[in-house]
């Protein structure tokens, strides 16, 4: 069995920082990703980060992004898995994937997954239909592939990816017909919503989508309001004639690899839905950590915090000596608690508090 | 439909690549996967539900719903939205589950 002292899974900003870190610290890294291209769902985002200039702050993710990969180039225990699927993961640190149509198994000391999440989606009538996309898949379309998804678009969901990628379409040369939100507020930051409605784009709160129209494909969609208890009132119903519809409801965490090998998972609605019990970014399976959207739903600007203080983790339980090991962790713990302060803020503090609980 | 003009990105310059959708052909660019493709050529369904075999399309782009399982050089339930296009792949909209050695 082919054997590498730590596996990553998964390439994006929470998986690229802890490899660097790990790496920093002299262990050998396998970096494992499922895509061609390395960088997760940084590859899309176009849009400037916010924070502090430790997160790179005023930088494209597609910037970030080159940035973070080029940082663990010049390390010779670097090696790296791409259009590989991590499709098993064992308790005793064995993982088998998938490449080239060919199996193999990887034993590992220690593993970090940062598989990220998934959308979701919701139910209406013919929400299946070709035409009806994730809001996320729809950035890739555009921001990576350079391809418009259709000529007009409806929006299900104002919260952030929801927002950006509203805007996005329309720097693409799309039209967005409305931006529907089931609550009474914005979901995301109203920068964000500020440039779309100076665009002309309506947030349409307290409207959800009912159902989407067409045989082959969407043809149109029908919206209407939703009553204090989010249900939809008959004869409020509205057409917009549009051929892609867009959901931006959320997203859950990938643990399917985690519960494979028996780690807790435990549900949390504030942190996404079922996430992994953790304790300082180690699951209950001793060695194995999770960092990023896996561990709560965030930024990436987050994900790559928590990544860094995953890697430092993991090295130390490795034995390997971090330079300065106290001061950054603090520093990084810093960091974290100024990208979550505020309202936005809130969820995710209520959620880790309930993780903490239970730890 | 590709974009032509964007503030930020450009897409210039990249190679032509030529494949085959459901017997006919079709062009793709280098740094597309075959469901891009075949969304940059307006193609909405992709493969079909297991019971009602209802059309179905790209959706997620990771990876992870199956929505764009296709038949490709013979092979069934590729996931072609991570699946980079190659030249002359012969890729078949996907009925049901799929059976190895079988075109459709």
């Amino acid at each position: 069995m082919q054997k590498s002292e730590v596996v990553v899974v998964g390439a994006g900003p929470a998986g690229l920082t802890a490899a660097h870190e790990l790496l920093k610290a002299g262990a050998e890294v396998t970096l494992i990703d499922r895509n061609a291209s390395l960088g997760g769902q940084l590859i899309k985002q176009t849009h400037k980060f916010f924070g502090s200039e430790k997160q790179y702050a005023a930088h494209r993710g597609i910037d970030i992004l080159e940035r973070l990969t080029e940082n663990l180039i010049p390390y010779e225990r670097f090696h790296l898995l791409s259009e590989t699927t991590v499709v098993g993961f064992y308790h005793d640190k064995v993982l088998t994937c998938l490449k080239d149509d060919r199996y193999f198994k990887l034993q590992a000391d220690s593993v970090i997954f940062a598989t990220g999440a998934s959308e979701q989606s919701i139910p209406f009538e013919n929400n299946d239909l070709p035409g009806v996309y994730a809001a996320g898949a729809v950035q890739t379309l555009m921001n990576e592939y350079g391809i418009k998804p259709g000529q007009r678009v409806l929006m299900v969901g104002s919260g952030n990816i929801g927002l950006i990628v509203s805007y996005q379409l329309m720097q693409a040369g799309v039209d967005v017909a409305a931006v529907l939100e089931a609550s009474e507020r914005i979901g995301g930051y109203l920068v964000h919503a500020s440039k779309l409605r100076r665009l002309g784009v309506e947030i349409r709160t307290n409207m959800s989508i009912k159902s989407a129209i067409g045989e082959a494909h969407v043809e149109a969609a029908e919206a209407w309001r939703l009553d204090e208890d989010w249900q939809g009132i008959e004869g409020s119903e509205e057409r917009y004639d549009v051929d892609t519809i867009c959901i931006a409801v959320g997203l859950s965490p990938l643990t399917e690899l985690l519960e494979q090998a028996g780690a807790e998972v435990e549900y949390i609605s504030e942190l996404g839905g079922n996430v992994p019990v953790l304790k300082d970014y180690e699951t209950t399976i001793e060695g194995v950590y999770a960092c990023g959207d896996l561990a709560n739903i965030e930024e990436a600007s987050s994900a790559m915090v928590e990544g860094r203080i995953a890697g430092i983790r993991a090295a130390q339980a490795l034995d390997y000596t971090v330079e300065n090991a106290e001061m950054r962790l603090k520093a990084l713990d810093d960091e974290l608690v100024d990208l979550r302060s505020g309202p936005p803020g809130d969820n995710v503090r209520r959620g880790l508090k309930k993780m903490e609980g239970l730890t | 439909m590709r974009i032509k003009n964007h503030p930020i990105l450009s897409f210039d310059g990249r190679e032509t690549i030529p494949f085959y959708f459901n017997d006919k052909l079709y062009y793709g660019v280098e740094g597309d996967t075959i469901a891009s493709a075949l969304v940059a050529n307006n193609v909405k369904a992709l493969t079909s539900s297991l019971h009602l075999e209802r059309p179905r399309g790209f959706y997620c782009a990771i990876g992870n719903c199956a929505s764009c399982n296709m038949v490709v050089d013979g092979e069934p339930n590729v996931r072609t939205c991570i699946t980079p296009l190659k030249k002359d792949m012969r890729v078949y909209r996907q009925k049901g589950r799929g059976r190895l050695h079988a075109k459709e």
